[in-house]
């Protein structure tokens, strides 16, 4: 995907090529001043914009150095001192460190099995013609439409009687089969542009056929890889709906549903100080993260929705 | 490639299709099977009723109640947040005024950090974002009603989330807050393929940017817009207004269910009443309502493809 990466504007010096633009009449006077309005508007409408999605998160931010006096009082005001206590407080009484540990062994786990298992399947179906392809395609992608919601009642049941309740690795099998959908979906387009004759090649030389697909495919499929997988961390990282249905083991929480419980229990016991730590603490990682990895984050979020 | 192909094709389909088959296809059969049941989901029996269910939910208030809420989350919220999203891509992409020598079509200046700035919320949590929007709504001590107060706005001091009228769009606002970057930068992307020459050519027949827009932008990009309309509609139906509705309003769902939405509904009924066959019935409509959804938006969106 590109973006808007315009060339840098020339110079405006006088031995600057012609090009064409040069060559238009310039416009009426009347446009040239609607244009300063709607420039003026528009600039104004963007800055505004950008400021309600920055300070919020801001605030955030501040609130989670202040006491919770101050908190009260005056929530816009800059913190008196740095209480740093407020984050340690958050890490250690509050279990964010165990919510934080438990999502990263969640996500960690069915990042790696949906990739695996994701592009498996993808590989299958988009390489090899046999009865039945198009029918388990379709199966595989007819469930991004789906709300998940209608499932999660049976689901529960499924999930329970296999032992699976509040477990991690009951969380991550879950959180794999709802991730296959577009998974799937994704690499199988993605298989398709690969070029055939070096798996050919390969073949004719005598790799069995998982041993083209792991040494030679799966390799130069590494573009497609990161974007469905950046794709699926976010959304692993940031899942609710299934963690609560299916894990309510106060000690298997992960982060979102953590926060959440805290939230409620917190109000209570008034350390609001620390939830607003803890927040931040979920918030930062995720944000830090995206702003280094901006390109591959923004492209493995949007090549599908493009497709 | 013969040798091996059929035994090659089970080895790797066996596991990705058994789990998906186990967690999600099975579910979904056995959901639509229980919604003619009288299950409660505490005990394992229960016996067929036929359409008791469903004519029990047609005479039930908080159903229609719910039912209102999430079209009105389905249809309003894709126009806004989409609509907003097309306005700041086609700033940020086309709007900039020319400069001098530069290329012809140009976003405003800081477009760059626009479209990184507006894309934060898309990676953070939505239950994360709800949480602090919770904090932020609060009357007395949260930064809404205190940065009112701050300009002089001391009669305004809504109660936000306590208010049956207010609740609903207190939280559909947040779901725009957390929606639009992804989609300033989805648009962002289509803008950027579109040739220049076609905005070359619009603007020496004299277009201005309104009818650029209307002109050449949107059309050349209806494709995008109508799979973000089913997107936006999908999730509004689903998982990001669960979990808005439920961190933010208290009950949760409101004062006097003023935001209960369908799967709030259906995960109350199943977790929290016991209800499970019930539940499982609401969420058949809730299947219906979405696929509707789908197929209405993707009826109207139906034009000629445009080729460039």
């Amino acid at each position: 995907m590109k973006t808007t990466e315009t060339p840098a504007p020339l110079p405006a010096e006088s031995g600057a090529p012609i090009t064409k633009t040069d060559l238009q009449p310039p416009p009426p006077a009347k446009e040239r001043k609607e244009g300063t309005v709607l420039n003026v508007f528009s600039h104004g409408v963007l800055v505004i914009w950008a400021f309600m999605v920055v300070l919020p998160l801001l605030w955030a931010v501040m609130t989670s150095f202040k006491d919770d006096r101050s908190i009260f009082s005056s929530p816009w005001s800059l913190p008196d001192s740095l209480h740093f206590d407020n984050w340690s407080r958050a890490w250690t009484q509050a279990n964010m460190s165990d919510y934080f540990l438990n999502t990263v062994l969640v996500v960690g786990g069915s990042l790696v099995g949906t990739l695996v298992l994701g592009s498996m399947a993808a590989y299958v179906l988009a390489r090899f013609d046999f009865p039945g392809n198009r029918f388990i395609y379709f199966l595989f992608i007819g469930g991004m439409s789906f709300p998940i919601m209608l499932a999660l009642v049976p689901l529960f049941y499924v999930v329970n009687n296999m032992g699976l309740l509040n477990t991690i690795h009951g969380l991550i099998l879950v959180y794999i089969a709802y991730s296959l959908p577009f998974t799937v979906f994704f690499l199988t387009a993605f298989f398709r542009t690969l070029p055939t004759s070096i798996a050919e090649a390969a073949f004719v030389d005598g790799a069995s056929h998982s041993r083209t697909f792991f040494q030679i495919m799966l390799p130069m499929a590494k573009p497609g890889l990161i974007s469905v997988g950046i794709f699926n961390f976010l959304g692993q990282w940031n899942q609710y709906m299934l963690p609560t249905v299916l894990n309510t083991d106060p000690d298997k929480r992960v982060l979102t549903q953590g926060l959440v419980q805290l939230a409620v229990s917190q109000g209570y016991k008034g350390d609001w100080s620390g939830l607003f730590a803890g927040l931040v603490m979920a918030m930062l990682p995720v944000l830090a993260a995206y702003v280094i990895f901006q390109r591959q984050v923004v492209q493995g979020l949007t090549a599908g929705a493009l497709k | 490639m013969q040798h091996g192909k059929y035994r090659f094709i089970v080895g790797f389909l066996a596991l990705p299709l058994g789990l998906y088959a186990l967690f999600v296809v099975w579910p979904f059969i056995q959901s639509i099977y229980y919604s003619f049941t009288d299950w409660t989901g505490l005990s394992p029996e229960f016996k067929m009723v036929g359409f008791d269910n469903y004519s029990r939910m047609l005479d039930d208030d908080i159903f229609w109640k719910s039912l209102q809420h999430s079209l009105l989350f389905a249809l309003l919220l894709p126009v806004v947040t989409i609509g907003l999203a097309l306005f700041f891509a086609f700033m940020i992409n086309v709007g900039g005024r020319k400069r001098r020598n530069g290329p012809v079509i140009t976003g405003v200046r800081g477009s760059g950090f626009y479209k990184i700035v507006y894309f934060f919320p898309q990676v953070l949590s939505i239950a994360i974002v709800a949480l602090l929007f919770a904090f932020a709504y609060n009357p007395d001590s949260g930064a809404i009603n205190s940065l009112l107060r701050g300009v002089g706005l001391d009669d305004v001091q809504p109660l936000w989330l306590g208010d049956p009228d207010l609740a609903l769009w207190a939280v559909m606002g947040v779901l725009v807050w957390s929606t639009v970057g992804f989609f300033v930068v989805l648009f962002s992307a289509g803008m950027a393929s579109i040739p220049a020459e076609m905005y070359e050519a619009a603007l020496l027949d004299g277009a201005n940017r309104v009818t650029t827009f209307f002109r050449v932008t949107l059309p050349l990009l209806w494709d995008t817009v109508q799979s973000g309309w089913v997107y936006v509609g999908i999730l509004a139906l689903g998982a990001e207004s669960f979990a808005v509705v439920q961190i933010m309003t208290t009950g949760p769902g409101g004062p006097d269910y003023s935001t209960t939405v369908m799967v709030l509904y259906v995960y109350q009924k199943a977790f929290r009443d016991g209800q499970a066959a019930y539940a499982t019935t609401i969420g058949v409509a809730l299947l219906v309502v979405t696929l509707a959804f789908a197929a209405v938006v993707m009826r109207l969106g139906r034009r000629e493809r445009l080729e460039y």
